[in-house]
């Protein structure tokens, strides 16, 4: 048994004719520590998987199970507290409140938790320096680039200790570079121990996670491991290689 | 960073809005607390007014015999020869349980004399007592300040002929007229006025008194419970109310304040609206926002905190600001109702500016209920979906 473990996950939307089906029967089970990205065309069901996983999406039907407790199976407040205590999101748009400090930002998980004020405050200082942060925590969202909101939005994700990250896009608004830097940070958190589930549209960045899942119509279409992911992009990169060798021929003739 | 962290910041982003539902509860607490604080006044101010009529209970003795006056003509077969009240018994008047309410007590003896040939009626009274009684007295010359002195009404000065500084001669004892009333246009214009003492001297009424007069202060003790109260203490004593004057002063200002609760009620109502309209579009527009915090973990109970938090503290700026509204108002409307005269002073009210507060408070939570449930109850994935 996984440490995730989702079990023929099923999210349909609407009734009757009008029934959409957004997850159409998923297995999936993910080990503590493992990096894992979900890829797929858009309306695959990736970001629903992904807030199912999050314990935000109730399937119609399946059992999602995390460290062997049944998710949906707990009430409105139990599963708050279970985001509170076991997840992290990063969201493609970061979300950062604007009226609030980057540090205030990062601290908003806490404001539910009973701690000290200045523990709060260094534990947000102390996320903020994970992220590469910690010289802007007085500043407000819109006084840092993109790339550094994302950042904020991860110390956000870990500054209650999750032992998941839930990524939607998170490099989807940041450019190539940017885009790699963050991936490099959540990379580092997942040596560190934390789960990371990432959606993305990007093989560039998928190929940082260790296992990939494919996923098409609702279900998943296909799994690779670090190994795999590593020989496909090799066959795709000798394909690649290949078909320029040939242009260039053409080209020549 | 707390729950009131977050709703402080939100306040100072949001401040047109934030703005809003205070001016929302402001208007209708001002109104509240000026209508009130108006109708507070215009009592004081009418029962200073009241005062002013002077006795407005009036004690006689209890008599099996029918007045046969109308009008002011005497049709003979009352008054003189019913018994008298004993004056120690009245006494017993400042033992009642609305005692502090009796501004005046005027005892007055009553009995017939001739002066110059011509019959008059005599009336014994405290002069003190009168200038409580009766404020609208004008005397032409001066008050007895001495047993010996007595002032003439009008028409007895007239018939008589005798103005102030005269002597007059009753029953064979000589007395100073000190001043002779200008016309009241009441029975005080035909009589003799001697000092209570005297008078029951003369009438050989010792210790005897034909009525009372009692000014109460009706601000906070209704009249009929006074009379009452009397009754039960002097039972030899029949206790009427000037009812015309209590009954008719009372019910417009009760038909005021009725109207004034009806007002209050409907801005409140309206006011309440803004609050709830208002909150309803904070909700919406904060709806990613609220998708965020419960991903964060947020449970539904402090989604509803947030909410309520942010509307109690509004609220409560808006109780304090409505209150000194509604205070400040009432000082320039005070005078229009008051016909300026300048008796009621609007001042600091401790009890109504906390009621205010709360009141404010309690409606701005109540307004702000629903759009808190609906906050509360958003689901999550839904919310995040309005990214």
């Amino acid at each position: 048994m996984s440490y995730i473990d989702a079990e023929n996950l099923v999210k349909q939307y609407g009734a009757g004719e009008a029934t959409i089906t957004a997850v159409g029967g998923v297995d999936l089970g993910i080990d503590k520590g493992e990096f894992v990205a979900i890829m797929g065309e858009s309306g695959s069901g990736k970001s629903t998987l992904l807030s199912m996983l999050g314990g935000l999406n109730s399937p119609t039907s399946g059992r999602f199970l995390v460290d062997g407790v049944d998710v949906y199976a707990l009430t409105s407040d139990e599963r708050a507290d279970f985001r509170r205590r076991s997840v992290g999101f990063v969201f493609q748009n970061f979300h950062l409140l604007p009226y609030l400090t980057l540090a205030e930002n990062v601290m908003l998980p806490l404001a539910i938790v009973k701690m000290g004020k200045q523990q709060k405050l260094a534990a947000a200082i102390d996320a903020l320096a994970r992220v590469g942060l910690p010289d802007k925590a007085t500043r407000l969202p819109n006084q840092i680039s993109g790339g550094e909101q994302e950042r904020v939005a991860i110390a956000r994700a870990i500054v209650n200790h999750p032992r998941v990250i839930l990524a939607d896009e998170p490099t989807g608004n940041l450019d190539t570079h940017t885009g790699s830097e963050i991936m490099k940070l959540l990379t580092t958190l997942n040596h560190e121990g934390i789960t990371v589930i990432m959606v993305t549209h990007s093989n560039e960045y998928a190929r940082y996670a260790r296992r990939l899942i494919r996923l098409s119509d609702g279900r998943v279409a296909d799994e690779e491991t670090k190994l795999q992911c590593s020989q496909s992009r090799r066959v795709n990169a000798d394909r690649t290689q290949k078909r320029r060798k040939k242009s260039r021929k053409k080209v020549r003739l | 960073m707390t729950l009131k962290n977050i709703v402080i910041s939100n306040l100072r982003r949001r401040k047109a809005r934030a703005l809003f539902v205070l001016v929302g509860l402001l208007i209708g607490v001002s109104t509240v607390v000026g209508l009130i604080s108006l109708v507070k006044e215009m009592k004081s101010d009418m029962n200073h007014k009241l005062e002013m009529y002077g006795a407005n209970i009036l004690i006689v003795p209890k008599t099996e015999n029918l007045s046969l006056t109308y009008g002011g003509m005497s049709l003979g077969g009352i008054s003189f020869d019913m018994q008298e009240i004993r004056q120690e018994e009245l006494a017993k008047i400042k033992t009642i349980k609305n005692a502090a309410n009796v501004a005046a007590v005027g005892l007055m003896v009553l009995g017939p004399i001739t002066v110059g040939g011509h019959r008059i009626l005599l009336a014994g009274i405290d002069f003190t007592a009168a200038q409580i009684l009766r404020p609208w007295w004008s005397v032409k010359g001066k008050m007895p300040t001495t047993e010996d002195g007595v002032i003439i009404g009008s028409e007895a000065s007239r018939v008589i002929g005798l103005t102030a500084g005269d002597k007059v001669t009753i029953r064979g004892r000589e007395f100073p007229v000190t001043g002779v009333l200008e016309t009241t246009g009441s029975q005080d214009d035909g009589l003799i006025f001697a000092p209570l003492a005297s008078a029951q001297g003369i009438l050989g009424k010792q210790g005897r008194i034909s009525l009372v007069e009692v000014a109460a202060l009706c601000s906070g003790c209704p009249i009929p419970e006074m009379v009452k109260q009397i009754s039960a203490v002097l039972p030899s004593g029949n206790v009427m109310a000037i009812q015309q004057v209590v009954k008719g002063r009372m019910e417009t200002i009760g038909h005021f304040q009725k109207f004034s609760y009806g007002v209050s009620a409907l801005v409140l109502l309206v006011g309440c609206l803004m609050v709830l309209v208002t909150m309803m579009g904070s909700v919406r527009e904060r709806t990613v926002e609220i998708g965020i915090f419960r991903a964060m973990g947020f449970r539904k109970s402090h989604v509803l905190r947030i909410i309520l938090l942010e509307a109690g503290m509004v609220a409560a700026v808006a109780g304090i600001a409505g209150y000194l509204a509604g205070l400040g108002a009432t000082r320039l409307l005070l005078p229009l109702f008051t016909e300026g005269q300048g008796h009621a002073a609007v001042t600091f009210d401790p009890v109504m500016a906390a009621a205010a507060f709360l009141a404010s408070i309690m409606l701005g939570i109540a307004a702000s209920l629903y759009p808190a449930l609906m906050a509360s109850r958003l689901d999550p994935n839904e919310a995040l979906r309005a990214l």
